[in-house]
């Protein structure tokens, strides 16, 4: 059939400052919201919770809950939950462990810290967390067993596994190059964090360069070149200042004499070096940039949120919801392995109770971030930053000196809080 | 041109024939060995009661079902249709009542849901589908304007022709209407009737399902009229008066005959 009208695009007025931007303002709560935390503990802490150190810390202990959080948003976006990934991430880690510190050097006899022990170690844990997630996915999707159920039973099966494999023990020192995807162990320096600040600074205003022209291609409604000056000038200020708050961050001088002492050379007097972005946080960045451009750009991404939004128009419009399940599920899988990966790194050694109670912080990180239980929203960087602000509320509360049960109770009530003051958004602007 | 009328009087070659299609739900005979058929340019309409299974007879054809037994066949030749995936590769495109729009997602995704534009890369083409679904939509419904807002947030009418936009998109053939007036004022309904029209005037072959006797009487050409999953009969619409498509409807008995 031939088209002749096409649809006038008609610029809208009255639009405040926000919808000129274009900005989520669900987002601009939760960095609000973040930005009070931070600046209240801080005050409350005489400035030390917010140090290059302490931010340096911060960002590496979140990165674990956060590299899952990205996955718990799609598992809860096509109205699934996960309550396993806390074994699951255990299983993968006592997996690894015993690859690196049994297999590889005994059974292959290459011994400890060969070349190749981390390349075998993180690949077969990732073959594990995604073949395990798979198999959920199957039960769910297939067997249409409630995600509740299966990963509820996974819940004690795969914490129980990983201490059957290391018979309960605390399994370390680990390889010393798959220590560096831990944090303090593996960092860039601070002139390889610059080329990679700015580097990313470039894509960034690419992106939205892109973007914008992507939009005056097809003649649709573009936001005011002010508008875009400012997103730029905002991003970029963003990527560079937390590679300068990291770089700020120097080795301790008693670790940087250790360093030199294991290389056989002598630490000149008055060196400092700042640590720069730790490699952990390049994974959960990349893991973020890829979740995104799943979540938004491909067709996987689409039928996610679809089913989500409505399970029986996904399947009439010839989505294989079942198969969708088992994809959704082994997502989750492979990145419970990677935060496995990161959090035995940085503990150096896999313990018994590693990953004990993630599978609350993480789906809690997903929830404070946006994603709504009953399906179909949810967006990646709201679960990261959901998974921050978690953090902060911790360490902040420890560095203040609140005792440990006030803190568990403290985390628990704005976890409520925050869904409370979600719903009443939601409401208002009418979103279901 | 030949009318569908003329064409059956030919003996042509149906473009949908549904025969002796049974469906069955734990023991409960849903359909019953019914047939229908559809030619080009022609409407013809499904009648019958709730659960007379109208509804489940044409989510066979829309791969929503499987049958039990029976057989479909497109322009002469049997096809298997096991999901709408199926449906759709054989051109039948389908309205639901319940129109199966994903409510988080907007127009244009749910216009390409399932079947979405991509670049060259394998990534969805947003600005480009975004196009494509202002300039269907300038065509179905001149006063749409919300292209970026989530179809929850789109009245009813508006909601409908989105799901009309989806179906006479993709160069239906086959065209499978489930009240599609169900949830529409009088001036909608009204575009929906024009919009029948216009695509029979295309060549495309419409089962619309409905309760209104009324409705049936100025759109189809034909109309069947199921009841208690059996057919009772189908009919000519010249030739009938709403009073006997009542009586087929309530009494299951075809005009002529005596009430059973």
């Amino acid at each position: 059939m031939t088209v002749t009208t096409s649809q006038p695009v008609t610029p809208q007025n009255k639009r405040n400052i926000f919808q000129q931007l274009e900005l989520d303002v669900r987002l601009l709560g939760m960095i609000g919201a973040f930005i009070i935390l931070c600046i209240g503990f801080n005050l409350v802490t005489d400035g030390r919770f917010l140090t290059p150190r302490n931010i340096f810390n911060l960002t590496i202990q979140t990165v674990s809950v956060a590299i899952m959080a990205s996955g718990m948003v799609f598992v809860i976006v096509t109205r699934h939950i996960d309550l396993s990934v806390g074994a699951l991430l255990a299983t993968c880690s006592a997996v690894m462990a015993m690859t690196q510190t049994e297999f590889v050097p005994h059974v292959l006899g290459l011994g400890l810290n060969h070349p190749i022990t981390w390349i075998v170690a993180v690949g077969v844990g990732l073959v594990t967390g995604t073949l395990i997630g798979a198999f959920h996915g199957w039960m769910i999707g297939y067997l249409t067993i409630p995600a509740f159920i299966v990963t509820l039973g996974g819940f004690l099966v795969w914490r129980n596994v990983a201490w059957y494999l290391t018979d309960g023990q605390t399994i370390g020192p680990l390889d010393s190059t798959f220590m560096m995807f831990g944090g303090t162990n593996g960092t860039l320096g601070t002139s390889l964090s610059w080329s990679l600040g700015l580097v990313a600074t470039v894509a960034a205003l690419l992106v939205l360069w892109n973007a914008r022209r992507a939009k005056l291609a097809h003649d649709f409604p573009v936001k005011p070149l002010w508008a875009e000056v400012i997103m730029g000038l905002v991003v970029s200020g963003a990527i560079l200042g937390f590679v300068a708050v990291l770089n700020a961050y120097d080795i301790p001088t008693r670790r940087l004499q250790r360093m030199f002492e294991a290389k056989g050379d002598v630490m000149p007097e008055g060196l400092t070096m700042g640590y720069g972005l730790p490699i952990s946080v390049l994974i959960l960045i990349a893991v973020a940039i890829v979740m995104t451009v799943v979540a938004r750009r491909t067709r996987l991404g689409r039928y996610i949120f679809a089913t989500g939004g409505n399970p029986d128009a996904a399947e009439l419009s010839g989505i294989n919801t079942r198969l969708l399940t088992v994809k959704v599920f082994s997502i989750m899988g492979f990145l419970c392995a990677l935060s496995a990966v990161v959090a035995s790194a940085r503990l150096a050694n896999h313990s018994n109770d590693i990953g004990t109670l993630d599978e609350l912080r993480v789906i809690a990180a997903a929830v404070i971030g946006g994603t709504a239980l009953s399906g179909g929203f949810g967006t990646i960087y709201g679960a990261i930053l959901g998974a921050l602000i978690m953090q902060s509320l911790q360490s902040g509360m420890a560095m203040v000196g609140v005792d440990a049960p006030f803190q568990n109770i403290v985390v628990g009530a704005v976890l409520v809080a925050a869904v409370f003051i979600d719903i009443v958004y939601r409401k208002r602007v009418g979103a279901k | 041109m030949t009318t569908p009328k003329e064409l059956r009087a030919q003996g042509a070659t149906p473009m949908v024939a549904m025969d002796d299609i049974s469906v069955s739900f734990g023991g409960i005979k849903a359909v019953d060995q019914v047939s229908v058929d559809l030619h080009p340019g022609e409407v013809v309409g499904l009648l019958g009661h709730n659960g007379a299974g109208k509804s489940t007879l044409i989510k066979v054809l829309s791969g929503a079902y499987q049958m039990d037994s029976g057989e479909i066949r497109i322009n002469g030749d049997k096809v298997e249709i096991t999901n709408p995936r199926d449906a759709r590769s054989h051109n039948i495109e389908t309205i639901y009542q319940t129109l199966a729009l994903a409510d988080n997602l907007d127009a244009a995704s749910n216009l390409f849901l399932g079947r979405e534009i991509v670049t060259s890369t394998g990534l969805v083409n947003d600005a480009a589908m975004e196009a494509e679904c202002r300039k269907i939509m300038g065509r179905l419904n001149p006063n749409f304007r919300k292209f970026n807002e989530p179809v929850s947030a789109l009245s009813g009418g508006q909601r409908q022709s989105v799901a009309i936009a989806r179906a006479v998109y993709f160069n239906a053939r086959i065209l499978i209407m489930d009240e599609p007036t169900a949830a529409l004022g009088p001036h909608e309904t009204q575009m929906v009737a024009e919009l029948i029209q216009q695509l029979k005037a295309q060549g495309i072959g419409i089962f619309l399902i409905d309760h209104d006797v009324h409705a049936v009487m100025e759109l189809c050409d034909r109309a069947s009229v199921m009841k208690n999953g059996q057919l009772v009969g189908t009919v000519d619409i010249e030739d009938v008066t709403d009073d006997d498509l009542l009586s087929m409807i309530i009494l299951g008995k075809k005009p002529g005959e005596a009430a059973a």
